[in-house]
């Protein structure tokens, strides 16, 4: 544990072993690859990698969207991958019963190494199912200290399909989100009061309707970690990026929609109204939350230090920190919390020591987020992950109710932060 | 064999069997891979991860790292982290990875051990073999290297109950019950390998007059206390009334004869290779015990399919080895009934009676509330065949 004043930006802890919290419901890639509609995945690992994939996906129900190739010794040693990739995908999809409109394939740290030609097996594979769409997916973490990480990738790839056809500059994009962005945000009012059609992976329930999302001029991306697939999607099919990063902070919410505003040539709306509703959820939440102790966790939100900012200006009694790393957009709001907030409590969670340390302080928590919920031993908690697709004014009048709620009622923490992909619709 | 599974899921593999096997006797285990493996193992593969501490870390290597063949980075780390947390071994097993480059886990696990005075250990396992092959060396290790070797094989009814990890008996007292039924019938227990022991336990192995083999992951250490302490043992899961009085019998005639007895041997009695009443799948021990109890009771004819590793000592005369859904389909196609894990059902069809066995080495914890404690409750289990 670190107090904030000794913290250094981005990654306070020296990195060592690691240790795995049991608080599950962030999404990994096999979530977040079956929101495309009537695509199958297939991943060629070896069978430990495997395993963790398949139960996510037999958790999620979804069994018959998932299929598996076991990489053997042999086929390390014997030079033979291409082929059992080609082979093996080509058994797995005339066994179907059913003809998938997409392949998502999966490689792994074994075929980053080896070198191995997908170049060629994407050939043959189209070549033979000339009416299948294929794609590459990842799932190499041992790149994840190295360019893109498998999280990066997978939200790339997951609009790797989309093609490039006549814009439609009333059709707007937010790409990249495992959550759906709540429509009670001012996001969607601004967009639809100037008449435009706001559309995100999860409204589609066929691979066609998916492909919609082709006629979009615009993307909106609030999660770094989105960044890569608008670049992507700018280069290939000329969809322009609006990064406007999820915050806590009202000036840089109001900067976020100015851009957008410009960008789009639209007016800048009058957010005061959303800003006094903001300020009376958090004061609201005060009244009732009082003192108590707050500990925020980075699978809350994607901006931990922003939110912990935000509380400390409005009177909460934000004690303790859990993150392993911040993000760029996330240094103000870090560098503010080390000269405003220098006694905070910042702790990694992957640590060897957190394994062993005490789950039960002597004060009573209020926590914000699965991890922190673990760490301090609270069913009191606010469950939600990767921001629960809230955002803006509204997302923090939403977080306000949330920790209200929190506060008052208990919620089963073993039981619900071991549930993979929390809203990921299939899980339980 | 195209190595594929449209459907079906995939045994745990060895890094977890390792990892199951030690968790109880205070070592810190480390699982040398880039992510992944840990949150696999203590998400689907590990019932006590929330419940019950223990030291089980991932190496985290990066790509430059296996580039670079960098294997100070995780000997420092495992240092820095056995110095704050002094476990009693260190257990380093491999993944993917260190397998392509290479990696010398037991040199490694020699450095530790010279700069901590920490005994430690390098498994070299791949992430290719089932959790039966990791564990099976876990436990051949506790045998080889934990036991005190001054002490003699005892006269006493004692016993060792070797290969008991949650992966094949989950955590709804199955084990529990083997060591109630053991006691009533006189017996000293020493030892537990997998759950429910201590390693203060394991150094006293030796003094056991038999061993229980009760996985086939607990067989290998087995040999091994046979090799250093002469102690014979016996196989079998004490499940049914018949079956569990065989076992106990054999036990007795073990340890006066001091030859070790295959008691699933009797499965074969009521094996059909072409069309049997029932198909069994899953692990061999376990499945050639149920067989062997279930024709004992009611007479009705079995196959064992084992999936995972195993001897073919103990399965040929009782069933047959088969990975593939290509393999599995046609020999669950000659069955009336087929016992599994549910999440073996979608390859059955309307013809098939299906009965669910979930195995936590297969669905991890999908099921684990279903798991039947069949040491206790044969008898209700059963009433689904009859």
């Amino acid at each position: 544990m670190l107090k904030m004043k000794s913290a250094a930006f981005p990654a306070p802890f020296t990195s060592g072993l690691e240790y795995s919290a049991p608080a599950r419901g962030t999404w990994n890639i096999v979530h977040t690859g079956m929101l495309l509609p009537e695509a199958h995945q297939i991943f060629v690992c070896a069978a430990g990698c495997l395993r963790g994939v398949v139960l996510t996906a037999a958790e999620m129900n979804a069994s018959n969207r998932f299929s598996t190739i076991a990489i053997r010794e042999n086929n390390v040693l014997d030079g033979d991958m291409e082929d059992l990739i080609i082979d093996g995908v080509m058994d797995i999809i005339n066994g179907l019963n059913y003809r998938p409109r997409a392949i998502l394939l999966y490689t792994s740290c074994i075929h980053h190494f080896m070198g191995c030609d997908m170049k060629m097996v994407f050939n043959r594979l189209r070549e033979h199912f000339p009416e299948i769409k294929f794609t590459d997916c990842y799932m190499n973490p041992i790149m994840r200290k190295s360019g893109l990480t498998p999280d990066q990738l997978m939200r790339r790839q997951l609009y790797s399909l989309l093609e490039n056809r006549p814009k439609n500059n009333k059709v707007i994009n937010i790409i990249g989100n495992d959550i759906k962005t709540s429509h009670s945000s001012e996001l969607f009012r601004i967009l639809e009061d100037s008449d435009y059609k706001v559309q995100e992976i999860h409204d589609f329930k066929t691979f066609d309707d998916y492909m919609n999302m082709s006629d979009a001029s615009f993307n909106i991306l609030y999660n770094p970690a989105v960044k890569a697939a608008g670049q992507a999607l700018q280069l290939r099919i000329q969809q322009q990026p609006i990064y406007i990063p999820l915050s806590f902070n009202y000036n840089e919410i109001i900067t976020n929609y100015k851009l957008l505003a410009d960008t789009l040539g639209i007016t800048m709306p009058d957010l005061s109204e959303d800003i006094t509703k903001a300020e009376a959820s958090l004061t609201s939440a005060h009244d009732v939350i009082g003192d108590i102790p707050i500990a925020i966790d980075y699978t809350l939100t994607l901006r931990p230090a922003g939110l912990a900012r935000l509380l400390l200006e409005h009177g909460f009694n934000v004690t303790r920190l859990y993150v392993d790393s911040f993000t760029s957009d996330d240094k103000e709001d870090f560098e503010w919390l080390k000269l405003n907030a220098p006694e905070l409590d910042l702790y990694a969670t992957v640590h060897t020591m957190m394994r062993v340390l005490s789950r039960h302080p002597k004060e009573n928590f209020l926590a914000l987020g699965q991890k922190a919920a673990y760490f301090t031993g609270t069913d009191h908690f606010v469950n939600i992950v990767e921001g629960g697709g809230l955002y803006g004014f509204d997302g923090i009048c939403q977080m306000s109710d949330l920790m209200k709620d929190a506060f008052i009622n208990t919620k089963d923490t073993q039981s619900l932060i071991q549930i993979k992909g929390l809203g990921c619709g299939g899980c339980s | 064999m195209k190595q594929t599974a449209r459907i079906i899921s995939t045994y745990t593999a060895d890094v977890s069997g390792v990892c199951s096997a030690l968790y109880e006797y205070g070592g810190m285990t480390i699982m040398h891979d880039a992510s992944g493996c840990n949150s696999t193992y203590n998400t689907h593969d590990e019932a006590r991860w929330y419940t019950m501490d223990s030291l089980v870390f991932v190496s985290g290597i990066s790509e430059m790292e296996a580039i670079m063949g960098d294997d100070e980075k995780i000997i420092g780390d495992i240092i820095d982290a056995a110095n704050e947390l002094h476990p009693a071994f260190i257990a380093i097993a491999g993944t993917p990875i260190p397998m392509m480059i290479g990696t010398d886990l037991p040199a490694i696990a020699s450095i530790i051990e010279k700069r901590t005075g920490i005994p430690s250990f390098g498994f070299n396992t791949n992430s290719m073999h089932s959790y039966i092959s990791g564990a099976s060396m876990a436990f051949s290790m506790l045998a080889r290297n934990m036991t005190d070797k001054s002490i003699f094989r005892s006269n006493e009814l004692s016993v060792n109950i070797l290969g008991t990890t949650p992966l094949d008996f989950s955590i709804n007292g199955s084990v529990q019950a083997i060591n109630s039924l053991l006691i009533e019938h006189g017996f000293n227990i020493i030892s537990n390998f997998g759950m429910g022991g201590t390693l203060a336990d394991i150094k006293n192995a030796g003094l056991a007059s038999v061993n229980l083999v009760v996985s086939y992951a607990g067989l290998a250490a087995a040999k091994e206390l046979h090799r250093l302490f002469g102690t014979p043992y016996v196989i079998g899961v004490p499940m049914g009334d018949e079956f569990s009085n065989i076992i106990i019998c054999d036990l007795l005639k073990a340890k006066d004869s001091g030859k070790c007895i295959n008691s699933t041997a009797i499965a074969s009695d009521f094996t059909d290779f072409i069309s049997p009443n029932i198909t069994i799948i899953g692990e061999s021990v376990y499945s050639a015990s149920l067989a062997a109890a279930i024709g004992l009771t009611t007479g009705k004819t079995t196959l064992v399919v084992c999936p995972v590793t195993s001897d073919s000592d103990i399965v040929d005369n009782v069933g047959v080895f088969a990975t593939d859904e290509d393999e599995l389909m046609p020999l669950i196609d000659n069955s009336q009934i087929v016992i599994a894990d549910p999440l073996y059902k979608p390859l059955c069809t309307d013809d098939n009676t299906f009965i669910e066995l979930p195995h936590e080495a297969f669905s991890g914890r999908i099921f684990r509330a279903l798991i039947p404690n069949l040491i206790t409750d044969f008898s209700k289990f059963i009433k689904n065949i009859i």
